[in-house]
C-alpha cells in the first residue's frame, strides 16, 4: 500500500485501552472508495472494536479517524450514522413486530401533516427494495423473514440513509448459500456504486471471492495490507495472522495418562452440524480450538447434557453414561465450567459459600433432608484456601469477586464432586494474566490426578501451550486434531479456517 | 470489579477498610426495626392498641395472609409469583363446606379441600415449569378457573356448616391464644424452615438468582417449580379451610384481592421481585407491618375507602425501598 495515497477512508494512530487490556495499538490504514476492503484476524484481534470506534460505540483513546479528508469525532452512534456510516453487525436490530417498510424508515418516517402517510412510506420502501434487486414485500412483518432478508432491511436502511460508508460484521454467519450469493450480488453493486466497504470475516473463500484489499490485525496491532489480491495467498493470510512470539507461560510438561475415561461417540446437539466424536484420556488435557461460532460450546453443552443432544453416546470409563441432563452427568463424575461465566456460571447475587455448595451439598445432608452447615462452612473455606480464591470472607457476594476468583469458585464448586472428566468452556476469558497461569495450575493438577479435561479456548497459544492433543472445529463439526508437538499455530489455524486442509 | 486483597476468612462485611457496616444491619433486620417503631409507636399513641384482645384482633387479621404469604415467599424468590392464591383459598373452603356437607366427615372435608389446593398448585406448576409458559399469566388464568369453580360448585351461595366439631380449627384457643394464629406461627416455622435449611429452599433461591447457572450446577429446575407452586396451592387451601372454618361456611368470594396483599407483605419483608433473595423472618415482619397498619387504622376509624390508598402507598414504598437495598448491595 503506498502510504502517500490519500484513501477516502483513513484511521490514523487508531488506539483504544481497556483496563488492563489493549483492545487496539495505534491503528492507521486506509479504505478506498468502490471498493471492499476485507480486515482479518484472530479472535480478539481487534476487528470488532475497530469497528465499534467507526460506529460511535467507543471513543478511540488516541488517534482519528478521516472521511474524504475532513477528520470526524463520533461521540455517538447517531453522529456516526449522520456522516453517512452504516454497520451491518452479526446480530440484526430490526423491530421484529414492525414491517419492513416502518424498519427501513424507522426515525424518518414520511408524514402528511401529524399523520404517517403510509402510503409514500410503502412506494418508497418498495423502490429502496427494488433498487437491491430483492423479493420482499414491504409491508411484511420482520418476524416472517429469515436471517438473509433480514439482513436486506438492514442493507436497504443503510442506503435511505445514504451511507457513503458500510461494515459488514461476520454477515454469512447465518445465511444460506443462497442468501450468501445475493449478499455478494448486492455489495457487488454497492462496490459499483462508489461506496466504502467493509468486510469482516474469517472464510477465506469469501474473502478472496468479493474483496479487493486485505488488512490484518493481530493482538491489536495492525500487521500489513495486501493490496494485490492474486499474489496473496491463503498461507499468506494465515502467517501474518499468526506469526507471534510468546514466552512460554504455561509451564507445559507431559503427564502419564491411563486408559480413555470419556469417549463420546456421534453426538449431534443444536448447533452442531456432523455428528462429532472425542475421546479424552485419563491425565489427558484435550484443547478444543475453534473460531467464534464453530460450535464449540454447543459441543460441549451437548455432552453434558446442558442442550437435547438429538444423537449419540457418552462412555465414562467404557461404562455408557445416560446423560439427559447436567444432574445426570454430575451424579457420573461429568462436570462443565460453562463459557459465559456471569450468564451460566454464577449465582451473583448469592455468596460464594453458596456458589461453591450448590451442587455437592446434596451428599451432605444431615438425615437426608437438612442441610449441614458446619459442612458447607468447611467446604467452602478448604476450596477458598485450596485454590486460593480472594474473598473476605465464604459469606462475600460473589458480584464483588474479581473475574478470576469467580472462575476459581466454579472450578472449587466441581472439585467439591468426585470428578472424573472436567469440560472447560473458556475458563481464562476476561481474567487477568496472573489469574490465568493459576488457572493453568489447576487444570494440571485435575490432569495429575487423572481426570480427563477438555479445555476450549478462543486463545490459540493457550490452548496450543496448555494441551496434550488440539482437537479443531470448523462450521459446526470437528475437522481434524495434532498433538501436542506437530501443532503450531499456523496448522491449527488453517485447519479451522481452510475447508481443503482437512 | 476489583480484586480484594486475600486475608483469611474473616466476618463477611461488605467493605472491610471502613470497619463496620451498617447497611449489613439494615439488610438484615431493617423490616423488623420498622415493625417494632410502628408497633411502639401504635402502643402509645393509639387507644387500645395494645390490649390482649387488641393483640388477638390483630393476630386474627394477618392469619390467613401470613399463611398464603409462606407459599407466595417460594414462588417470588424463584422469580416468578401466583395469582390464583385468593381464589385458591375460596375453592378449597368450598370444598370442604360441601365435602362435610356431603359426607358429615371432617377428615374426608378437609383433604377435599387440601386436595382442591394441590390441584390448583400442580396445575399451575404444569404449565410454568413444563410448558414454560409465563407465571403471571398461567396464575392469572388459575385464578378465574378456581373463583369459577367455587362458584359453581356451591351455585353461588356460601355452604353452612352444622358440624360444630368442625368449628375448633377456626374457633379455639390453645393456652390463650387462638388456634389460627398458632396454625399460621407452625406455618411460617415450617416454611422458614424449608427455605433456608433444605435444598429445595436453596434451590428456589438459586433459580431466582440465576436460572440457567442453577441448571447447569444440576438443580432441577421442572421438580423445583412443581414443588414450589404445589406447596403454594397446598397451603393456600389450608389457609382456605381455616377461613371456613371460623366463618362455618364456605364462601366463594373470599380471598378477594389476597394475592396482592401477600405480595405486599413478601415485598414488604424484602422478597426481592427479581427473585433469589428472601426470609422467612422478615417476611414474618412484612405480614405484621401492613396488618399493624390495618388494625390501627380500623382502631382511628379511617374509612375502608382510605385504607385502601395507604395501603397502596406503602407497597410503592416497600417496591423502592426494595431497589434501593438491591442498590447498596451491588455497591
Amino acid at each position: 500500500m503506498n502510504p502517500n495515497e490519500s484513501r477516502y477512508l483513513e484511521f490514523e494512530n487508531i488506539g483504544k485501552t481497556f483496563p488492563g487490556v489493549v483492545a487496539l495499538d495505534s491503528i492507521t490504514f486506509g479504505c478506498q472508495k468502490g471498493q471492499v476492503h476485507a480486515l482479518m484476524g484472530e479472535n480478539g484481534a481487534g476487528k470488532s472494536t475497530l469497528l465499534k470506534i467507526l460506529a460511535g460505540n467507543y471513543q478511540p483513546n488516541t488517534g482519528r479517524i478521516v472521511i474524504g479528508g475532513q477528520p470526524v469525532a463520533f461521540d455517538s452512534t447517531a453522529a456516526s450514522l449522520a456522516s453517512g456510516i452504516a454497520i451491518i453487525y452479526q446480530e440484526l436490530h430490526l423491530m421484529a413486530e414492525s414491517t419492513v417498510a416502518e424498519n427501513i424508515y424507522v426515525g424518518q418516517l414520511p408524514t402528511k401533516g401529524f399523520r404517517i402517510d403510509w402510503h409514500k412510506l410503502y412506494a418508497d420502501a418498495q423502490r429502496q427494495l427494488d433498487r437491491l434487486g430483492v423479493d420482499i414485500n414491504p409491508r411484511t412483518v420482520v418476524k416472517n423473514l429469515s436471517i438473509g432478508q433480514r439482513q436486506m432491511i438492514e442493507i436497504a436502511k443503510a442506503l435511505t440513509r445514504e451511507a457513503e460508508i458500510i461494515a459488514f460484521d461476520e454477515p454469512t454467519s447465518s445465511l444460506s448459500a443462497r442468501e450468501i450469493e445475493q449478499l455478494f450480488r448486492v455489495i457487488g453493486e454497492l462496490k459499483a456504486e462508489g461506496r466504502v466497504i467493509i468486510y469482516v470475516s474469517h472464510r477465506m473463500e469469501e474473502i478472496f471471492r468479493i474483496c479487493d484489499e486485505i488488512t490484518v490485525f493481530k493482538d491489536g496491532r495492525y500487521v500489513t495490507t495486501f493490496t494485490d489480491m492474486a499474489e496473496v495467498t491463503n498461507d499468506d493470510l494465515v502467517r501474518a495472522m499468526v506469526g507471534r512470539n510468546v514466552g512460554d507461560i504455561y509451564g507445559y510438561s507431559p503427564r502419564f495418562q491411563g486408559e480413555v475415561r470419556l469417549k463420546v461417540s456421534g453426538i449431534m446437539a443444536p448447533g452442531l452440524k456432523r455428528p462429532a466424536d472425542l475421546t479424552v484420556r485419563s491425565g489427558e488435557i484435550v484443547g478444543l480450538f475453534g473460531l467464534v461460532g464453530a460450535g464449540r460450546s454447543e459441543f460441549l453443552k451437548g455432552v453434558f447434557g446442558g442442550s437435547k443432544k438429538t444423537a449419540g453416546q457418552v462412555f465414562i470409563d467404557g461404562r455408557e453414561a445416560h446423560i439427559k441432563s447436567p444432574i445426570d452427568a454430575i451424579s457420573q463424575g461429568l462436570v462443565l465450567c460453562p463459557e459465559d461465566r456471569k450468564a451460566e456460571g454464577i449465582i451473583a447475587i448469592h455468596s460464594v459459600r453458596d456458589n461453591i455448595n450448590i451442587s455437592a451439598r446434596r451428599k451432605t445432608l444431615i438425615g437426608g433432608t437438612i442441610i449441614n452447615t458446619v459442612w458447607e462452612k468447611e467446604n467452602s473455606s478448604r476450596r477458598i484456601h485450596d485454590l486460593n480464591i480472594k474473598t473476605p470472607g465464604d459469606l462475600q457476594i460473589m458480584l464483588n469477586l474479581s473475574g478470576g476468583n469467580q472462575q476459581k469458585v466454579i472450578l472449587g464448586r466441581w472439585l467439591s464432586e468426585e470428578i472424573k472428566c472436567i469440560l472447560l468452556d473458556e475458563p481464562t476469558r476476561g481474567i487477568d494474566v496472573g489469574a490465568k497461569n493459576e488457572i493453568y495450575n489447576i487444570i494440571y493438577h485435575l490432569a495429575s490426578e487423572g481426570i480427563a479435561v477438555v479445555f476450549v479456548s478462543s486463545d490459540l497459544p493457550e490452548v496450543l501451550g496448555v494441551s496434550d492433543r488440539i482437537v479443531v472445529m470448523r462450521d459446526g463439526s470437528i475437522v481434524g486434531e495434532l498433538s501436542h508437538d506437530e501443532a503450531t499455530e499456523e496448522k491449527t489455524l488453517r485447519l479451522a479456517m481452510i475447508a481443503e486442509a482437512a | 470489579m476489583s480484586t480484594v486483597p486475600q486475608t483469611p476468612p474473616a466476618p463477611p462485611g461488605r467493605d472491610e477498610a471502613k470497619g463496620f457496616d451498617y447497611s449489613i444491619i439494615w439488610d438484615k433486620y431493617g423490616m423488623l426495626l420498622v415493625f417494632i417503631l410502628l408497633f411502639a409507636a401504635c402502643s402509645a399513641f393509639i387507644p387500645n392498641f395494645f390490649s390482649w384482645i387488641n393483640m388477638k384482633v390483630l393476630g386474627m387479621s394477618v392469619s390467613v395472609v401470613g399463611m398464603v404469604a409462606c407459599g407466595m415467599v417460594f414462588c417470588l424468590v424463584c422469580a416468578d409469583l401466583d395469582l390464583s392464591v385468593g381464589a385458591v383459598v375460596a375453592c378449597a373452603g368450598v370444598v370442604t363446606a360441601w365435602v362435610l356437607r356431603e359426607t358429615d366427615s371432617i377428615f374426608l372435608g378437609v383433604m377435599g379441600g387440601l386436595c382442591c389446593g394441590l390441584f390448583f398448585g400442580l396445575l399451575n406448576g404444569f404449565f410454568i415449569s413444563v410448558m414454560k409458559n409465563n407465571a403471571l399469566i398461567v396464575t392469572l388464568a388459575t385464578q378465574q378457573i378456581a373463583r369459577g369453580a367455587a362458584y359453581t360448585i356451591c351455585g353461588g351461595v356460601p355452604i353452612g356448616i352444622l358440624n360444630e366439631h368442625f368449628y375448633m380449627l377456626g374457633d379455639s384457643d390453645l393456652m390463650g391464644i387462638p388456634t389460627p394464629i398458632i396454625l399460621t406461627a407452625v406455618c411460617f416455622i415450617i416454611f422458614g424452615f424449608l427455605l433456608s435449611n433444605t435444598v429445595f429452599g436453596r434451590n428456589s433461591l438459586a433459580l431466582g438468582g440465576n436460572a440457567e447457572a442453577s441448571r447447569l450446577a444440576g438443580v432441577n429446575v421442572i421438580k423445583t417449580k412443581m414443588l414450589i407452586f404445589a406447596l403454594t396451592g397446598l397451603v393456600s387451601a389450608f389457609a382456605g379451610i381455616v377461613l371456613t372454618s371460623r366463618l362455618t361456611s364456605g364462601q366463594p368470594m373470599n380471598g378477594l384481592g389476597l394475592e396482592l396483599n401477600a405480595i405486599s407483605a413478601c415485598v414488604l419483608g424484602g422478597v426481592s421481585l427479581t427473585g433469589g433473595i428472601g426470609k422467612m423472618s422478615t417476611v414474618v415482619a412484612g405480614v405484621l407491618i401492613l396488618g399493624t397498619v390495618e388494625n390501627a387504622m380500623n382502631l382511628l376509624n379511617i374509612s375502608t375507602f382510605t385504607q385502601y390508598i395507604v395501603r397502596g402507598a406503602i407497597l410503592l414504598a416497600a417496591i423502592n425501598l426494595d431497589q434501593y437495598k438491591q442498590k447498596l448491595r451491588r455497591g
